[in-house]
């Protein structure tokens, strides 16, 4: 018996550590990638080119923030910061003011069609973004709104509206119907309700939604490179990124350090936000 | 200017809203006597309206005129019946797409629910679990971009008998003596293999949140009862464990598939189709931009939506569903 348990505890133990070692490795596996990438943009130019990452801890050390200076300062990345923001900001404010009051009104208003409309957002959701660039290029192009940040704001609010409005939806609907209702009988109007009781008790789901657009828009390349055109002064990080890739595919000096200061707010906000950031995801794929 | 305009965006927009549905309450109850949970009227109409114009403006008037353009010329012109779809679907670069956008559909797809899967199971058993999902988790807070630089550093290809500065050639020389360098990117026979790597790289994180939250809502009893009547873990994982977590299986693949078959920004920074890793939208992109052909970019984004057009039917008798069981 007493040989039984301790042949089932080493199997256990055995197991515990294959696990463990399975494990660490496809963390490894999966961090490598940026931890190389991060370590040779402290490095000095000449030494990114010819040593691997990994020879970094070799004595003397050299580390640098050079090519940080660089990049901020002459590769135009300082500029597509700020661009970045500009477009993140209202594009994730917009869709997110316009998403509640529709959210609102399918949860709580009767009128007729409402289950075929809300399928038709349902149905939206899924749409790729390809098949509305050339009408929606062709009516910037009309309205003299190609390259300006109003072209990428509109587009973002409307292409997150879908998903947007169908994560609020969900979570308005799932209010108690007698706090609602108490609020009507006190004659209370539906502004009053949306605004003081609503909004405010809905704020974690709008805190998912918040970060999860917010990524989505920073992130973007698509929607940028079609309606911005490509000029410098309005190019958000990914375009001129994706521009130093093109002229200079092998500077990694520039390259290295670009992709970390394009990564840094979306980490910042992973990390401190993770909470929000996976429940979006969540409530976005997972049955109500 | 910039900023000022930053500004002026985040404070009107709100503000104009908020005036606006006061604004449409006024008008309404001085119509009529409020009533405010009473169907009908004009007010949901009213609140709905700017979801309802943007929409309207930016994806479903644009998605009818793109169909209708797919019938047109490269000038948008002249009516040219399906000479687009044939094109489509018979020209040897674009057979060469829609092969990529199938391999893509399915190694992507099996890849990232894979490793999501083996994640998910066995990141629940360790106390490290935040650490090693967190490891996994972040390539997806970043941009494609971002992981096509990255990537594009891990595969960077030096010819043999140089220094190996990318991590993929350097370990496979340092494991074996013998191993010739491979441009991973420009290799016909990698290439698409790499991009697809990223893909699966980038998206794993998603699969594997989604799949451990539904893993863990399994009752454990249901475990520990089949581990008590002698069942191998493997017997459980395949008898318990993945016949219950199927529907979250199918809501993450489902998901997998629609945004896989719009992948764009990771050929586009990687390789921009070059060497036959083209793919759907960046072909599309092509057609828009560099030959300027309206009616075959429009074809080409005609056949993405009847790609994804199951996923949507999908979505929609799944949204049904939920409905009518919570009432």
């Amino acid at each position: 018996m007493a040989e039984r348990k301790r042949k089932l505890d080493l199997r256990r133990s055995l197991a515990r550590t294959a696990l463990n070692i399975v494990l660490v490795g496809m963390c490894a596996a999966w961090m490598v990638p940026t931890v190389g990438l991060l370590i040779s943009s402290l490095r000095p130019k000449e030494l990114i080119a010819l040593s691997g990452w990994w020879e970094a801890f070799r004595t003397p050390l050299r580390f640098t923030l050079e090519n940080y200076v660089n990049v901020l300062s002459r590769a135009n990345m300082g500029t597509s910061f700020l661009n970045s923001l500009m477009i993140a900001i209202p594009g994730t404010l917009i869709p997110i003011c316009v998403a509640a009051y529709a959210a609102y009104t399918f949860a709580w208003m009767e009128f007729k069609g409402k289950e075929g409309l809300y399928l038709i957002v349902v149905a939206l959701i899924a749409v790729p973004i390809q098949l509305t660039l050339i009408p929606v290029l062709t009516l910037f192009n009309r309205l003299g709104l190609t390259g300006s940040f109003i072209a990428v704001w509109l587009a973002h609010a409307a292409y997150g509206l879908p998903f947007s409005i169908y994560l609020l939806r969900n979570f308005i609907g799932q209010l108690p119907r007698s706090m609602l209702e108490s609020a009507f009988i006190d004659g209370a109007s539906h502004p009053t309700v949306f605004f003081r009781l609503v909004l405010p008790t809905s704020l974690p789901a709008i805190a998912s939604l918040g970060i999860f657009q917010f990524m989505w828009v920073w992130n973007d390349l698509l929607v940028a490179l079609i309606y911005l055109g490509g000029t410098p002064d309005v190019a958000p990080m990914t375009v001129t990124m994706a521009n130093m890739v093109n002229s200079y595919g092998g500077g990694w000096e520039y390259l290295t350090a670009a992709a970390f200061v394009s990564m840094a707010l979306p980490l910042v906000v992973f990390f401190a936000l993770q909470k929000y950031f996976v429940r979006g995801i969540l409530a976005g794929s997972v049955k109500e | 200017m910039k900023l000022i305009s930053l500004l002026v965006a985040v404070t009107a927009v709100p503000a104009l809203l908020t005036a606006y549905v006061y604004l449409a309450e006024r008008l309404i109850s001085g119509k009529r006597q409020k009533q405010p949970t009473a169907g009908g009227g004009a007010r949901p109409w009213l609140w709905l309206a700017p979801a309802f114009v943007l929409l309207a403006t930016f994806l479903v008037y644009p998605i009818i005129n793109t169909i209708i353009l797919s019938f047109r010329d490269a000038r948008a012109t002249n009516f040219v019946g399906l000479a687009n779809y044939v094109h489509v679907f018979t020209d040897s670069g674009m057979l060469v797409v829609l092969r990529n956008n199938a391999a893509w559909l399915i190694f992507f797809t099996v890849g990232t629910l894979g490793f999501g899967l083996l994640m998910a199971i066995l990141s629940d058993k360790v106390k490290w679990e935040p650490v090693a999902k967190a490891a996994i988790f972040i390539p997806m807070a970043i941009s494609f971009v971002a992981a096509g630089v990255i990537w594009r550093f891990m595969f960077e290809y030096r010819p043999a008998g140089e220094v190996q500065i990318g991590t993929i050639n350097a370990a496979l020389t340092a494991l074996n003596p013998q191993f010739e360098p491979m441009a991973f990117l420009f290799d016909t026979r990698t290439n698409n293999v790499a991009l697809i790597a990223v893909g699966i790289w980038m998206w794993t994180g998603f699969a594997m949140v989604i799949l451990s939250a539904g893993l863990k809502g399994i009752p454990t009893e249901l475990i520990e009862a089949s581990r008590i009547d002698g069942a191998s873990e493997l017997q459980i994982f395949f008898r318990v464990i993945l016949p219950l977590a199927a529907p979250t299986i199918a809501v993450v693949a489902t998901t997998l598939m629609v945004n896989v078959l719009k992948i764009f920004d990771i050929v586009y920074v990687m390789t921009n189709g070059s060497l036959g890793t083209e793919v759907i939208a960046n072909r599309m992109y092509k057609e828009l931009f560099n030959y300027r052909n309206f009616g075959r970019a429009s074809a080409i984004a005609v056949v993405l939506l009847v790609a994804v057009a199951p996923v949507m039917v999908i979505n929609i008798k799944r949204f049904r569903e939920s409905r009518k069981s919570h009432g």
